[in-house]
């Protein structure tokens, strides 16, 4: 698998919704290399504080160049923010292990809660012609980042709004449990914050439905050297962590000891 | 202006580099993670991740946070242990040309010396280098370091069971560390390696909980250049064999500042997560440093500190 490293123009950067923002940039190579699930490194600035390169899911790749969508929460996202359009940033990828694809006929479920959506985005556009229902779940209706935005068409999205301002009242994952209440055979592919993706895996067990979760750690290289983004391993996977960057960001959550999340 | 290429090779003691920059043990893994973005023939050395003499599952996590130009980390020697590294790693690694140092860590004088006893007559080792100095496990490591007299028995151990130069990495949490450099020196260290990280901590404090799962960690990165590069300058002064300057280096100006204050070599830890190609930046930098300074052999510059400001 190619992995590129380069400085790359950044084409965009507009806020989409509030303190969210969605970040072009221009890298064909990386663009064009990715898959669904992978990630890339990016240096949010030249200098050394921040220190670390920040990992990012791909939220979609078009005409050569990435998208990556990101919520304004300290240091690192905050430069972000204010990078402007033509601004150059290293960026390395893509990397780690993206999502499996579905078998013939699976009906395919996408649960994302708040960030959680960008990977799936990228998996939604890669499963055209599949049965796909698209579930995002958000705080309140001002936080609804529309499909266009992303780069998405002809795919409807179903809203959760833990306020009820907009769509189901309540979780993402009361969303999925009346989907996984209806007939034919279902794979689910979730991202979001720890407790939504707990409470997806173990929907997913009770019903028998394969699910495969993109997972979100701190990391240093993103590379598999530094070991430091380790997640606990279920009981009977012969290991104690696995590594974010390198054994996933995707895993099949059944793999995953969730009591130790 | 003389272009001459400049002649960077270094010799620390029986250790020939074929210039004087060297990846730092756990920030580089094996070398295979680098190779896709750094050819690791152009490198001085790697030092691989530090090896026990069983594999280790490493700490709990969160295991790394960043700090102010720096990071904490408490990975806890996660590594493949010795055995598989011969058997998966190194056969790879010794087709490199580059010098391939092995980084050794054992919980008692015993297994440092089992290790080392593992690795003896390992085609394609340049070198050892013994980790006394890991703050992220509860024993072993860092308990040795902080001890000149434990440091020196640790280094007899491995000395007795290798037939390669034995470089020891010394822990910046002592109050003198030229009293632990002098130790292992007497006890017949080839060379020493300083700094690993220092010990540090940092709390969340919306949840009041430390952000490692080790609560405390190694500070690494920039932060602590200053104070790595006051330490070799020390010891350098303290002892006789050569020296590898660590901590903090992520460009050539920072590389060459050990190399002045009197470091025969240096490694690069932190910067290569920041820039995977950090290494060879550096080695660059240095070429070009010696070019314009009219310098022939990288040699000529090392410990040439002027002492007055």
């Amino acid at each position: 698998m190619a992995v590129f490293e380069h400085k790359v123009k950044v084409l965009r950067n507009e806020e989409v919704a509030p303190n969210t923002f969605l970040m072009e940039l221009e890298s064909p190579s990386i663009a064009f290399a990715a898959k669904p699930g992978q990630f890339v490194m990016l240096r949010v600035s030249g200098g050394i504080d921040p220190l670390l390169r920040r990992p990012f899911s791909i939220c979609n790749t078009m005409n050569g160049n990435i998208l990556l969508l990101y919520r304004m929460v300290g240091r690192g996202t905050r430069i972000m923010a204010e990078t402007t359009v033509g601004t150059e940033l290293w960026v390395l990828g893509p990397l780690g292990k993206g999502f499996e694809p579905p078998e013939a006929r699976e009906d395919c479920l996408l649960v994302g809660g708040g960030m959680g959506i960008a990977p799936l985005v990228f998996l939604a556009r890669s499963l055209e012609g599949r049965s796909v229902s698209f579930m995002a779940g958000y705080g309140t209706v001002a936080e609804i980042i529309s499909p266009e935005q992303l780069g998405m068409q002809g795919i409807e999205i179903a809203v959760a709004t833990e306020d009820g301002s907009a769509g189901y009242h309540g979780l993402v994952s009361g969303l999925l449990e009346k989907a996984l209440g209806k007939k034919g055979k279902k794979i689910v592919y979730s991202c979001g914050p720890a407790p939504m993706l707990k409470r997806v895996a173990s929907l997913c067990f009770e019903k028998q439905v394969d699910c495969q979760v993109s997972l979100e750690t701190a990391m240093a290289c993103g590379l598999g050297a530094c070991r430091g983004c380790a997640f606990p391993a279920a009981a009977g996977s012969g290991r104690s962590f696995y590594h974010v960057c390198q054994d996933g960001p995707v895993f099949s959550a059944i793999t995953i000891d969730w009591e130790n999340v | 202006m003389n272009h001459q290429e400049p002649d960077l090779q270094v010799s620390l003691g029986a250790l020939k580099l074929k210039n004087p920059v060297v990846t730092a043990s756990g920030t580089f893994g094996y070398g295979h993670e680098y190779a896709e973005l750094v050819d690791p023939n152009l490198l001085g050395g790697i030092v691989v991740k530090g090896l026990s003499l069983k594999p280790r599952p490493g700490n709990s996590p969160p295991r790394i946070v960043e700090t102010p130009a720096g990071m904490l980390n408490a990975i806890g020697l996660e590594n493949i242990g010795v055995e598989a590294f011969l058997e998966e790693k190194l056969p790879w690694l010794k087709t490199l040309d580059t010098a391939v140092i092995v980084n050794i860590y054992g919980h008692t004088t015993e297994e440092y010396g089992a290790v080392a006893t593992q690795l003896k007559g390992a085609e394609g080792v340049a070198a050892l280098e013994i980790n006394v100095s890991c703050p992220n496990v509860k024993k072993g490591g860092m308990a040795f370091g902080t001890d000149p007299a434990a440091s020196a028995e640790v280094t007899e151990a491995v000395l007795k069971k290798t037939d390669k130069p034995v470089i020891v990495k010394l822990t910046p949490n002592v109050t003198d560390i030229c009293a632990v450099a002098r130790a292992v020196e007497q006890a017949g260290a080839h060379g020493l390696s300083l700094i690993n990280t220092l010990t540090g901590m940092a709390i969340d404090i919306e949840t009041r909980r430390p952000r490692l799962g080790n609560i405390s960690g190694g500070l690494s990165g920039p932060a602590i250049r200053p104070v790595a590069l006051y330490m070799v300058y020390r010891v350098v002064r303290a002892v006789k064999i050569p020296v590898m300057g660590v901590g903090g280096i992520m460009d050539a100006r920072d590389a060459l500042e050990f190399l002045i204050a009197g470091a025969g070599a240096v490694q690069v830890g932190t910067a290569s997560f920041v820039n995977p190609r950090a290494s060879l930046d550096i080695i660059e930098g240095i070429r070009q440093y010696c070019i314009e300074h009219d310098i022939e052999r990288i040699e000529n510059l090392i410990g040439t500190l002027c002492e007055r400001p």
